[in-house]
């Protein structure tokens, strides 16, 4: 039996009403890990900054191992997962730990990466798009950046930041006619 | 271990056309700036893509499922029992779905500062809710059925009454955000976000169905919607395993 999936809509403006308890600035870890921050901005196809959308990660542990044998009672419980909303300037910032290496399959391992959801309103259906780490040499055999043509995988990979443990990833919609930014990456699923 | 760690990636079908909308639909003016003008590439589903968050019952406030009893008073509006099914593409329940709802009041007024509608707010309706599914895949809530509402998309445009649904399943890949409409309602036709899905059937499955027999004599209405989400192709999670 197949059924057909449920038709998406956008989460228009008012998301928070109904989102805002899940919403935090950080994605909540319990394993040892090397602590970072991720900063950017989420640009529109004219390089405008969207003040009103979300992102979601879900991204392993330090150690590389994905939580889900303890259900969440709030936030705070939600182990590997954040829900982190722009800000009124259209930056978003959020703390996490780096996570380990994930199998892919039974011989090949994918680089640290977060599973990056991005939501907001004029968005029909969310966008799934990953974040990884640069200075990865794993990034060069992960199996999922070489299905992206080659010239576009750098929008998926952040730049280290001015501090130690920053990094600084923005995403961008939609190619802009007038700015250099290239547009982001984005998957089907 | 989860037995499923190192199954090969698998690739889902692609969605039928006309079933999901298109991310750069005009009618939608707020979609052009916002949507990937570069084919989007397919993910092959790993790890990462089959795992997600769960939430517990833990999570719940009380009333979360009664958006009607969150104040001292009721709410005005037509009362009503919303429920349905969550299931996945090969028709298996998806249980500790967690749900989360929000939505206008009765006025067609939301509570949210960015919402300039001169329609009055309701002191006695917040139009947030939360609830997970059962082991068969069931949910229910209580409400208010919302006011349709115009907004500025284009000369004289009003979005048809619907609550906003978000929704987790058994992996990150699982989510949906979606829209209820309600049966008979004269603004589906000229309403450019319903109208994004450009599958008459497809559209037909975002339309609640009235049902009689759920309704509450002498109490609420009833309306039946059922979704299908995303399935892992993987054996269900089960507690303890990871």
């Amino acid at each position: 039996m197949s059924l057909p999936l449920s038709g998406s809509q956008t989460v228009g403006p008012y998301f928070s009403i109904g989102l805002a308890p899940l919403c935090s600035e950080e994605v909540v870890s319990v394993a040892q890990g090397e602590a970072v921050i991720v900063e950017g901005n989420l640009l529109d196809g004219e390089g405008v900054a969207i003040p009103d959308g979300f992102l979601e990660i879900w991204q392993a542990n330090g150690d590389g191992r994905y939580i889900m044998n303890k259900p969440a009672s709030s936030a705070a419980e939600a182990v590997g997962f954040g829900r982190i909303r722009t800000r009124p300037d259209g930056s978003f910032r959020f703390a996490t730990i780096k996570p380990g290496a994930v199998p892919y399959d039974a011989e090949r391992m994918q680089a640290p990466h977060l599973v990056v959801l991005v939501y907001m309103r004029g968005l029909l259906r969310h966008l799934v798009t990953r974040l990884y780490f640069p200075d990865e040499l794993a990034n060069l055999t992960d199996p999922i950046l070489q299905l992206v043509p080659a010239g576009r995988r750098s929008t998926l990979i952040a730049h280290s930041g001015s501090k130690p443990g920053t990094f600084h990833w923005d995403i961008v919609m939609r190619e802009q006619k007038s700015n250099a930014k290239p547009e982001t990456v984005f998957f089907a699923w | 271990m989860l037995e499923t760690e190192t199954r090969s990636p698998q690739i889902r079908p692609e969605d039928p056309p006309g079933s999901q909308p298109d991310y750069c639909y005009p009618p939608y003016a707020s979609s052009v700036l916002r949507a990937p003008s570069q084919p989007l590439v397919v993910l092959p589903h790993t790890l990462s893509e089959r795992t997600g968050p769960v939430f517990g019952h833990g999570l719940l406030q009380p009333n979360d499922n009664d958006l009607t009893a969150q104040h001292a008073g009721q709410p005005l509006g037509e009362r009503m029992l919303v429920h349905g099914r969550v299931l996945d593409e090969d028709g298996r329940p998806v249980r500790s779905a967690l749900v989360e709802v929000w939505q206008a009041n009765a006025a067609g007024r939301y509570l949210h500062k960015v919402d300039q509608h001169d329609a009055p707010l309701d002191p006695n309706f917040s139009g947030a809710g939360r609830v997970i599914t059962d082991d068969q895949g069931y949910y229910q809530f209580r409400t208010i059925k919302p006011g349709a509402y115009p907004w500025g998309n284009h000369y004289n445009a009003w979005r048809p009454q619907h609550i906003h649904f978000s929704l987790f399943g058994a992996g990150i890949l699982s989510r949906l955000v979606t829209q209820m409409y309600f049966p008979g309602d004269p603004l589906h036709a000229l309403d450019p976000i319903f109208n994004s899905i450009t599958d008459p059937r497809a559209r037909e499955r975002l339309i609640a169905r009235f049902d009689i027999e759920k309704t509450e004599p002498a109490f609420a209405l009833a309306y039946e919607f059922n979704i299908v989400l995303r399935g892992t192709n993987d054996t269900p999670f089960e507690e303890g395993k990871r």
